[in-house]
C-alpha cells in the first residue's frame, strides 16, 4: 500500500482550490460552500482518525457502545434537519431515531454476531466501520421516505380526508402515500446494487483494494455490506414510515397537520 | 314505553370560534343552517363528522361517539364538502357498486362512470360526490353547501335527490344554505350561525316554526 503524506493530501487540495477560484470567476456564489465543505471534511475525517486510534487501543464494549450512540444521535439529527414538514417536537427527532437504532443497531449486531464471529464481537475494527456504513445509508432511506410521508400528507390532505370522510379508516386513507414513500426511501439502495460493478465500484470495495486487500477478497465484503445495508435500510425505511403515518393521526383518526412543523 | 334516544344528539359542541352548540336531530329532520362565511359553518359540520378535535359530546340513537368505531361514525354521518375530491383515474374507481346509482335523477348519463374524472365539470362532480355519499347509506347528511356551483334546474334536482333519501331511509340531514327560497323549500328547521352560537330562524315565506 502506498502511504499518503502530508504532501500527497495538499496537492490534491490544490485541486478544490483551482475549482473554487474557477467558479469564483464565473461569478458562482458555490466557492465558499466548497471551500467550508472541504474543511469540514479534512477537519472532521482527522479527528474521526484520533478518536478510531485511541478507541482501538481501549476496546472495551463501554467505549464501542459510547461511539455507537454518538454515531446514532448524530445520524438522528441529521435525519431530522432533512426533512421540510418534520413533526413538532420530541417526535420530530425521535422517530428517525428510533427507526435507525432498530434497523442498523439490529443488522449490525446480527452482522458481527452472526457473520464475522470475532472474538470480543464488538471488536471497534469491524463494529465501527461497520455501523457507520449502516447508520449512513439508513439515514438516507429514513430521511427520504419520513420527508415524502409527511410531504404527501400534507400535499394530498383534501384527498386523505375526503376518503375518511366516506368512511375509510385511516390506514386506508394514507395507504397510497405510505408505499410511495417506502418505495422512495428504498430506491437508492435498490439502484446502488443494481449498478454496483458495472456503473460504479463502491467505495469501501475500492478502498480495501487501495489499503492492498485482494479484489476477491474485497468483492465478497462489498456484497456482504450491500445486503445488510439494504435490509438495514428497508426495515429503517418501513419502521420510521409506519411510526410517521401512525403519528399524522390521532385516536379517533383525525388528520392532525398540525403536529408538522411548518417548513 | 320509554322514548326511543334521538338520531342524533350533540352536547355542547367547541371548536375554536364554533359553540358550545347543543342541538337535537330527529330522523327525517332537514335542518339548514346560515351564517355569513368565516362564521363557522364549515367546522362546525367538519366536527360533527369527528374530522377534528372537539371539546362536548355527541350521541348516535343513544350511543356515544367515543363507544362508535370513527370510520363507522363518519359512513353512518355522511360529510359532502364544498369541494370535491377524487383521487383515482376513472368515475367509476370510486364507486364499490356502480349499478344502481340514481344518475338519471340527477341529469347524469350512464356513460359518465366510464369516463375520467378530469374530464368532469365542477357541477357534474359535484352531482357525483353526492351519489357517492349517499352510497355509503348514511344516517345523517351534513352537506355544505352542495348546490353552491350548480344551475337552478341541478339546484332542485339535488334537492329532490337528498330529499328523497331522507325520506325512504330516515335520514336526517343538516344543510348549510344561503339561499332563503331553498331554505323554504327543504327545511323543516332553520338555524343562523351568530358569534359561534346556533340561532333558531323562522323559515321565509312560512307562518310556522315546527
Amino acid at each position: 500500500m502506498v502511504e499518503l503524506t502530508t504532501t500527497d493530501l495538499m496537492i490534491a487540495a490544490m485541486l478544490v482550490v483551482v475549482l473554487a477560484l474557477l467558479s469564483m470567476r464565473l461569478r458562482s456564489n458555490i466557492s465558499q460552500q466548497l471551500i467550508i465543505a472541504a474543511l469540514r471534511t479534512a477537519v472532521q475525517l482527522t479527528l474521526i482518525g484520533l478518536v478510531l486510534k485511541v478507541l482501538f487501543e481501549n476496546a472495551t464494549l463501554g467505549w464501542v457502545s459510547l461511539m455507537a450512540l454518538f454515531m446514532l444521535l448524530v445520524a438522528g439529527r441529521e435525519v431530522m434537519m432533512r426533512q421540510e414538514r418534520r413533526f413538532r417536537g420530541w417526535w420530530g427527532y425521535a422517530a428517525g431515531t428510533f427507526s435507525m437504532f432498530l434497523s442498523s443497531f439490529a443488522i449490525c449486531i446480527f452482522a458481527l454476531i452472526v457473520i464475522l464471529g470475532n472474538d470480543p464481537w464488538y471488536a471497534p475494527q469491524y463494529a465501527i466501520p461497520l455501523l457507520g456504513m449502516l447508520l449512513g445509508n439508513t439515514m438516507n432511506g429514513i430521511a427520504i421516505s419520513m420527508d415524502r410521508l409527511t410531504h404527501a400528507a400534507w400535499e394530498q390532505r383534501h384527498i386523505i380526508e375526503a376518503r375518511l370522510m366516506l368512511g375509510e379508516s385511516s390506514d386506508e386513507a394514507i395507504s397510497e402515500y405510505r408505499h410511495q414513500a417506502i418505495r422512495s426511501g428504498m430506491i437508492p439502495i435498490i439502484n446502488a446494487m443494481a449498478a454496483a460493478g458495472i456503473v460504479s465500484l463502491p467505495g469501501m470495495m475500492t478502498g480495501q483494494i487501495l489499503a492492498g486487500a485482494l479484489p476477491v477478497d474485497a468483492v465478497k465484503y462489498q456484497i456482504l455490506i450491500m445486503f445488510l445495508i439494504s435490509a438495514g435500510t428497508g426495515l429503517g425505511t418501513l419502521a420510521a414510515v409506519n411510526i410517521g403515518a401512525r403519528r399524522l393521526f390521532d385516536e379517533r383518526q383525525r388528520l392532525c397537520l398540525d403536529r408538522l412543523r411548518e417548513p | 314505553m320509554s322514548k326511543a334516544p334521538p338520531l342524533l344528539q350533540i352536547n355542547r359542541l367547541r371548536r375554536l370560534m364554533i359553540g358550545p352548540v347543543s342541538l337535537v336531530v330527529d330522523e327525517g329532520d332537514c335542518l339548514c343552517i346560515s351564517g355569513d362565511s368565516g362564521a363557522g359553518k364549515s367546522l362546525l359540520l367538519r366536527a360533527i363528522a369527528d374530522l377534528d378535535a372537539h371539546e362536548g359530546q355527541m350521541f348516535l340513537q343513544g350511543k356515544p361517539s367515543d363507544a362508535i368505531e370513527p370510520a363507522s361514525w363518519r359512513r353512518r354521518i355522511g360529510l359532502l364538502p364544498p369541494e370535491s375530491n377524487w383521487w383515482l383515474p376513472l368515475v367509476k374507481d370510486h364507486f364499490t357498486d356502480s349499478s344502481a346509482l340514481p344518475l338519471e335523477q340527477l341529469d347524469l348519463s350512464d356513460d359518465i362512470l366510464q369516463q375520467a374524472v378530469a374530464q368532469l365539470s365542477s357541477g357534474e362532480r359535484q352531482r357525483l360526490a353526492l351519489l357517492r355519499l349517499l352510497a355509503n347509506k348514511p344516517q345523517v347528511l351534513l352537506l355544505d353547501e352542495p348546490t353552491a356551483n350548480l344551475d337552478p334546474e341541478n339546484t332542485q334536482r339535488v334537492e329532490a335527490v337528498v330529499t328523497g333519501y331522507r325520506r325512504a331511509h330516515g335520514a336526517a340531514v343538516i344543510w348549510v344554505s344561503h339561499d332563503a327560497a331553498q331554505v323554504a323549500r327543504i327545511a323543516n328547521r332553520h338555524y343562523a350561525v351568530k358569534q359561534g352560537d346556533l340561532q333558531a330562524q323562522a323559515i321565509e315565506g312560512r307562518q310556522w316554526l315546527s
